[in-house]
């Protein structure tokens, strides 16, 4: 293949060329500019992929809406609009913190970069919490997906009131798009923490601010896909 | 891999040596598991393609043996069911839709930008795990809870079926992400890594096939991402979205299916031409013809195939306006598939014509894809289609595509890179033999099969009336040529591993991007990141020496 000189002679070369790389910089880029570059394309065509996910059951909510809307609306009645809304507001306010996040991490703060952080994951954490007591909520009324649907029977009637039967598509819809979208969530927690004990360790710094940018990236995705979800099933049902 | 290395003194074992060949960089097995490199990751891939196109065509043969006479040969029907599932699901989610993509497109893509390595190297490796993750799990519910709905799993059958369709779509979930995420680094890449000089007027044919491919890969398999976890959730819960008993919609779920598959076939063929195009500029030595609207094409191929899905349903019971729209958009697809072959026939009008094994697939490729696209024309018509549909004339015409296009292409690509990849040269000779056999074995079992659909033979029947046994019959036979084939180019390929001469740097005096790294490359591919001065197909400007053995070293000239 090659002598031994040559291969250490060109091994030589290699760490000299690389040797004033910084050591976030990997080997195939040329500039950390580049490499800031692609990692931030990829986490926008990775949300294209989770639109397109989430696409899938929005077609399937506008079908069945439009083919019984009066049903959509009557069971729509059921969901807790406080609750809902008091969700969407702490997502929004966390997407601010986490944009306060990155904002940070540019100027080379990671004190309050790492407050933040701490603040965007503990408003995940009441989103959870609050979705927590609407799902067992849900459970107890017999508000369930499908063929575990109960609410029409007389001993769950709401005020006195029963939902017809065919309501079970509008709660098989709402537990699949809060489901997956809590998925999301937690995906999205476990993202932030991965930053979050980067940015600990020391590692994020005013040069390489990447993980806290694709990491808030991501968050954004969930605060969106919660904007369209809140008024579709909340409100206008 | 007998070459001596001489190891420099200080040097230590583990750590790779980035000028070494990619090979011998590093040693033992784990160096291979925990591979970072493109290359080895793109051989890791091609190693499991390949063991499963064995497998989907050990399938392919039990069903043609079955169908050699009517009624019971060797299974019974049951048994016939899973096994044409087998066939259908390993052959389109285990080999086809990853072959040429995960396989060729890791190794061979950033060579031709003139790369180090992919936008994300650990992304890659996580996505050949997923890869191997899901086709176990898939493999297995196959095999043990006898699943039999086909690759397509429509409802009701699948949600009123055995309960292993769970574990079975759970499998295929998981491999659309590996899917996804090669996609993804593969537009980064091509976005983000190409060399100084490489613009997009100036890129290889191949990456723009792969970018094509790569956009479907990144927005349709989600959508089967969602339909395979509501059909989950259809059998686990009983959600009830696609059962019509509790106010679903069974057609729903093939509205759903087919958004997603439409768009796999491209990414299934898009692929196929990709190699093609590389294979007709080589061995014609011309640039193509019409550069500009082949790359332009695949494109367009990319953006109708998000269009067209309803016309696998024309007799599902959609609308009638429906029908006519997809069916009219149908007919659109023959525009972009017409530019390309026509611009490839008229690269080889006054080309210096080279007719080694690669270029014979190549040519395969070009007929057998016309074939196949023209009777696609037949049935994207609703009059032909309401006759043709669920006959063996569909099964023929998609194996025209897929087998006649794709696996053509594929095994183009493979001999054409084999001397790249593993830095040998195979026995051409025996090599043309095997390709005799693969050509005549597939048409004679698909020719056949087309007349037999017209006759009204159904697709997927475990048995038939006495009057088809001789088209079946013809056909299996032919299957048996086939195997022939395969198992002669196998043979040629093992004898190349054992005893393969050694690879000249351009074997095939090729212009393409990829042949001005060493063969095999280094670990690192460039020394020197290149700068490019000329196209991917510029043979016009070559010398006579370089129109022999390629531009030799033609990135050389930008060292510092």
């Amino acid at each position: 293949m090659s002598s031994a000189t040559t291969t250490e002679a060109s091994h030589g070369a290699h760490a000299e060329a690389h040797g004033h790389h910084p050591p976030f910089l990997q080997h195939h880029f040329d500039t950390p500019a580049h490499q800031f570059d692609a990692a931030k394309m990829g986490m926008w065509i990775f949300i294209c992929t989770e639109i397109l996910m989430f696409g899938g059951l929005f077609v399937a909510y506008g079908l069945f809406r439009g083919r019984e809307p009066e049903i959509f609306h009557l069971a729509h009645e059921r969901l807790d609009k406080i609750m809902g809304a008091a969700n969407t507001i702490v997502l929004l306010f966390s997407s601010l913190t986490a944009a306060l996040a990155v904002r940070q991490s540019q100027v080379g703060d990671r004190k309050g970069t790492t407050r933040w952080l701490i603040i965007t994951l503990l408003c995940a954490c009441v989103f959870l919490v609050v979705k927590y007591f609407e799902y067992t909520h849900k459970f107890h009324d017999g508000l369930l997906p499908g063929t575990h649907f109960r609410a029409h029977l007389p001993a769950y009637a709401h005020h006195g009131h029963t939902l017809p039967y065919r309501a079970h598509m509008f709660f098989a819809l709402y537990f699949m798009m809060t489901g997956l979208h809590g998925v999301h969530v937690l995906v999205g927690m476990g993202i932030l923490t991965w930053v979050l004990k980067r940015n600990l360790r020391g590692e994020i710094s005013k040069e390489y601010f990447t993980p806290v940018e694709i990491g808030a990236l991501y968050w954004h995705l969930v605060d969106l896909v919660w904007i369209y979800l809140f008024p579709l099933l909340y409100l206008v049902g | 891999m007998a070459t001596e290395v001489a190891v420099a003194p200080g040097h230590h074992e583990d750590e790779p040596d980035h000028m070494a060949n990619y090979l011998i960089a590093a040693r033992g097995v784990k160096s291979w598991l925990v591979t970072l490199d493109h290359k080895r990751i793109g051989v890791m891939y091609l190693a499991s393609v390949i063991l499963a196109f064995f497998m989907g065509g050990m399938f392919a043969l039990l069903v043609r043996l079955e169908l050699l006479t009517p009624g019971r040969t060797i299974m019974g029907a049951a048994t016939y069911n899973r096994v044409f599932t087998l066939h259908g699901a390993v052959m389109v989610f285990l080999f086809i839709i990853p072959s040429i993509p995960a396989a060729m497109g890791n190794f061979i893509l950033p060579l031709m930008l003139g790369a180090k390595d992919v936008a994300f190297p650990r992304l890659n490796l996580l996505s050949f795990y997923i890869y191997v993750v899901g086709a176990l799990f898939s493999l297995f519910s196959i095999i043990s809870g006898a699943v039999d709905t086909g690759w397509t799993f429509y409802t009701p059958y699948s949600t009123t079926s055995s309960s292993s369709v769970v574990s079975m779509t759970l499998g295929v979930f998981i491999l659309g992400f590996s899917s996804i995420l090669t996609g993804l680094n593969f537009l980064v890449t091509i976005h983000k890594m190409r060399a100084p000089g490489l613009h997009w007027r100036r890129l290889p044919l191949f990456v723009w096939g792969m970018y094509a491919t790569s956009v479907m890969q990144v927005l349709a398999t989600p959508v089967l991402a969602i339909t395979l976890a509501l059909l989950a959730m259809e059998k686990v819960l009983g959600l009830g979205i696609f059962d019509a008993s509790l106010g679903g919609d069974p057609v729903l779920f093939q509205h759903f299916f087919w958004f997603y598959s439409h768009p796999a076939v491209y990414i299934m063929i898009v692929p196929g031409m990709a190699i093609v195009s590389e294979l007709f500029a080589t061995f014609s030595r011309r640039a193509i013809v019409g550069y500009f609207a082949v790359a332009m094409s695949s494109l367009g191929l990319a953006l109708l195939g998000f269009l067209v899905w309803g016309h696998h349903m024309f007799t599902s019971g959609q609308s009638e306006f429906s029908t006519m729209l997809f069916s009219a958009l149908t007919m659109l697809v023959a525009i972009p598939s017409g530019v390309k072959v026509f611009n490839w026939t008229l690269t080889l009008y006054k080309g210096s014509i080279w007719l080694t094994t690669p270029m014979l697939y190549a040519l395969s490729f070009l007929v057998l894809f016309t074939i196949g696209g023209l009777t696609g024309l037949f049935l994207g018509t609703l009059s032909t289609d309401i006759h043709l549909h669920d006959t063996y004339f569909v099964v023929a015409h998609f194996h025209y595509v897929m087998m006649g296009g794709t696996v053509m292409g594929f095994l183009g690509g493979l001999l054409y890179w084999w001397p790249k990849i593993t830095g040998k040269m195979y026995d051409e000779s025996l090599a043309k033999v095997s390709w005799f056999f693969v050509f005549v074995g597939f048409n004679a079992v698909f020719i056949v099969q087309f007349i037999m659909g017209s006759r009204g033979m159904p697709r997927r029947y475990y048995d038939y009336v006495p009057e088809f046994r001789p088209y079946h019959q013809f056909s299996t036979v032919g299957s048996w040529i086939l195997a022939v084939g395969f198992f002669i180019l196998a043979y040629v390929l093992v004898k190349s591993l054992r005893s393969g001469a050694k690879a000249p740097p351009n074997p095939w005096g090729s212009a393409g991007f990829e042949w001005n790294t060493a063969t095999p490359p280094i670990m690192q591919n460039f020394a020197v990141t290149p700068t490019i001065t000329r196209g991917p197909y510029d043979y016009h400007e070559a010398t006579e020496e370089e129109l022999w053995d390629g531009f030799p070293e033609d990135f050389k000239k930008s060292e510092p």
